[in-house]
């Protein structure tokens, strides 16, 4: 069905939201380090405002467990004394927070403007050819998934990547390749890290 | 007289985050130590006679902002520092976190003092964990030397500094939905009236300031309000931070006056050094991807608030994107709604719908799959968005469509004739992008 005689675009609306439910996943609770944690941030905010921990409360979760499940949705909502639809709101909206597993590098091409001027569309081009996969989609053996992002606030280290909670800058469409190979053999040493680290250069 | 940068100076020395090279080389934490003996009042005069205007986008009066804030009130006033830096090309705020936290930190506990609040929160863009390191490692170094806590340099005054981390929204940026954000809610903007300054965070008044509009104001208590004024044209005083990116030689963060024109930021020696492979040079976008774009003719436009809304854009956050001849219009504008569709916090339909509904078009006519009618549909479509929405987001999505159809509406004619892209470019993707 169209609202508008000249486009017929509902069938493949978009939204940033997910709207598939995340699977209930394992029962759930904090490691004994973790519960620390959460107990010291939610006394940065006043005592009836616990939800405002929320995000903190699910990178925790997403640490823990690699990414979020309903189980874990219900005991954050435990923590932060709200319903688990409130939690699930959350989630779904923000996109750093994961439903399903993700690969143990996690590529965030950006590909706004900035970045694609200087080939970010080819560098997930041929990031998603050597991995053999689809931007979105992690690679069989659990290792990478390819996400396209939008602007990362590093603009003028174009084409950037953040690895993870990493950084990786001016990844040419040509180095790409070689890059995938540079991590499984050096891990996280494959990164520039951000330049305005001059100590560590 | 030529201008000497005064947020950036040190930020490619060593060590410059380090509270001991601040202390030692930055005139550390005197601006607080002298604001402590004012009165707040005169803290917000001396800002507003400064004519400090919101480095985040809109170029709203700081000063007048603070006066603002409610303050016969029960209840807690709260600072609420803007370092979600989502807009596309915008990256100074993470030069000034990562290089001269403690410059922040000393505008947070200055600005809680004016204002009456004892608590600021840093809402930091998720995406910015390498920064947020550095600025939570500043803060700890700050409450051990007694710059924050309790009872401030003896003068009684109590005030803490937290960073709260993001997670992944554009819209969080937006200084209500970023205050939902911090109540722990989808980042989504609240129907203004009431302001902030009245109904802020947790209902209580706050001021949400961002990175670099904060990190002016120890040196306005500093130096002097006529200091500040003097540095720029007349209601565009002080410091600015120019991000330029895009097909230029030298991309990165500048300091400059606002008396120094586009032209200059792009091709001045100790700017950005002109186009990247000597190419020609096709069009700028002077202020994150939300503004109208602006043309060779005129680049002689100082870069302030106030002269570049007069050439028809917007100053926006000073992220300037620079563009050659081998860049299609409609590809651009194909870009950014991707970005904005995918952005739009889902809240008004017209920027909900709309905003995919423009990707759509483009998308057909950037393929060559375009009618004639889809010209004037995206211009609607467009049309329809702007004013419409709770919050800027809107306006800023129909920008792109807008402004590239006005002044390069013969490239969108040229797709549609010829039934391809006329401007492929060698840097862009081999395979068409799929609507997704
Ligand atoms: C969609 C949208 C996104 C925004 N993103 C940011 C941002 O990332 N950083 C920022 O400082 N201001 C951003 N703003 C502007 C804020 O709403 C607000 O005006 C600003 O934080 C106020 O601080 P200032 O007066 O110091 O500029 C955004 C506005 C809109 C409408
Ligand atoms: S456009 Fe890629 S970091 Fe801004």
């Amino acid at each position: 069905m169209s609202f508008h005689p000249e486009m017929d675009y509902a069938p493949a609306r978009f939204h940033r939201s997910e709207r598939k439910l995340a699977e209930a996943g394992e029962a759930f609770a904090y490691t004994a380090e973790n519960q620390a944690k959460f107990d010291g941030i939610v006394t940065r905010y006043p005592a009836d405002q616990r939800k405002s921990a929320i995000l903190y409360a699910l990178y925790l979760v997403q640490q823990q467990q690699g990414y979020i499940t309903g189980a874990s949705m219900r005991f954050v909502a435990g923590q932060i004394g709200c319903t688990a639809a409130e939690v699930e709101d959350v989630v779904s909206y923000y996109t750093m927070f994961y439903t399903k597993p993700v690969g143990k590098y996690v590529l965030n091409v950006c590909r706004t403007l900035s970045c694609a001027l200087l080939g970010a569309e080819r560098v997930t081009e041929e990031l998603c050819g050597k991995l053999g996969i689809h931007p979105g989609q992690t690679t069989p053996d659990g290792e990478f998934t390819v996400i396209e992002v939008e602007c990362l606030g590093a603009c003028d280290r174009a084409p950037v990547v953040m690895v993870n909670d990493d950084w990786h800058e001016r990844l040419a469409p040509e180095k790409a390749a070689a890059f995938v190979d540079d991590i499984k053999e050096r891990g996280r040493a494959a990164f520039t890290g951000c330049h305005l680290h001059v100590e560590k250069k | 007289m030529a201008f000497e940068p005064v947020l950036t100076n040190h930020v490619r020395e060593p060590n410059s985050f380090t509270l001991d090279f601040y202390l030692r080389n930055a005139r550390g934490y005197e601006g607080l130590r002298k604001a402590l003996t004012l009165k707040p009042g005169d803290i917000i005069d001396q800002v507003k006679a400064s004519g400090l205007r919101g480095r985040g986008g809109a170029g709203f009066p700081t000063g007048l902002k603070w006066q603002f804030v409610l303050k016969d009130t029960p209840k807690p006033k709260y600072i609420a520092c803007n370092a979600d830096e989502s807009e596309p090309g915008t990256f100074k705020d993470h030069v000034l976190m990562e290089r001269n936290p403690h410059l922040l930190i000393e505008g947070c506990a200055i600005g809680c003092y004016a204002i009456g609040a004892k608590i600021a929160y840093i809402y930091i863009r998720g995406e910015f964990y390498h920064v947020q390191e550095t600025l939570e490692r500043a803060i700890e170094e700050a409450y051990r030397a007694g710059f924050l806590g309790k009872n401030i340099l003896g003068s009684g005054f109590d005030c803490d500094v937290y960073v709260h981390r993001g997670a992944g929204a554009y819209e969080a940026g937006e200084e209500t939905a970023l205050i939902e954000s911090l109540e722990g809610k989808r980042a989504q903007p609240r129907i203004k009236p009431p302001f902030p300054a009245v109904a802020g965070l947790y209902q209580c008044p706050t001021a949400v300031n961002n990175v670099e509009t904060l990190c002016n104001v120890p040196l306005i208590v500093l130096n002097g309000p006529e200091w500040f004024a003097g540095l720029g044209p007349e209601k565009n005083g002080g410091p600015k931070l120019y991000c330029i990116s895009g097909h230029v030689k030298r991309p990165g963060v500048y300091e400059a006056s606002m008396h120094t024109t586009l032209r200059e930021l792009i091709y001045g020696d100790q700017y950005a050094q002109g186009m990247l492979d000597g190419k020609k040079f096709k069009a700028i976008i002077p202020g994150g991807s939300s503004v109208p774009i602006l043309l060779d003719k005129d680049l002689d436009t100082p870069a302030s608030f106030d002269h570049i809304q007069k050439a028809g854009s917007l100053l926006g956050s000073a992220g300037l994107i620079v563009m050659d001849d081998s860049v299609c219009m409609v590809w651009l504008a194909m870009n950014l709604l991707h970005f904005y569709r995918h952005e739009s916090c889902g809240k008004c339909t017209p920027c909900r719908e709309g905003g995919d509904w423009l990707y759509k078009l483009l998308q057909r006519v950037e393929n060559g799959e375009g009618r004639a009618k889809d010209i004037d549909l995206l211009f609607g479509v467009a049309s329809n968005i702007v004013g419409k929405t709770l919050c800027a987001f809107g306006d800023a999505a129909a920008t792109p469509v807008l402004t590239t159809l006005n002044l390069f509406r013969h490239e969108f004619e040229a797709h549609v004739k010829e039934g391809r892209c006329t401007l492929p470019a060698p840097w862009r993707a081999k395979q068409p992008v799929m609507a997704h």
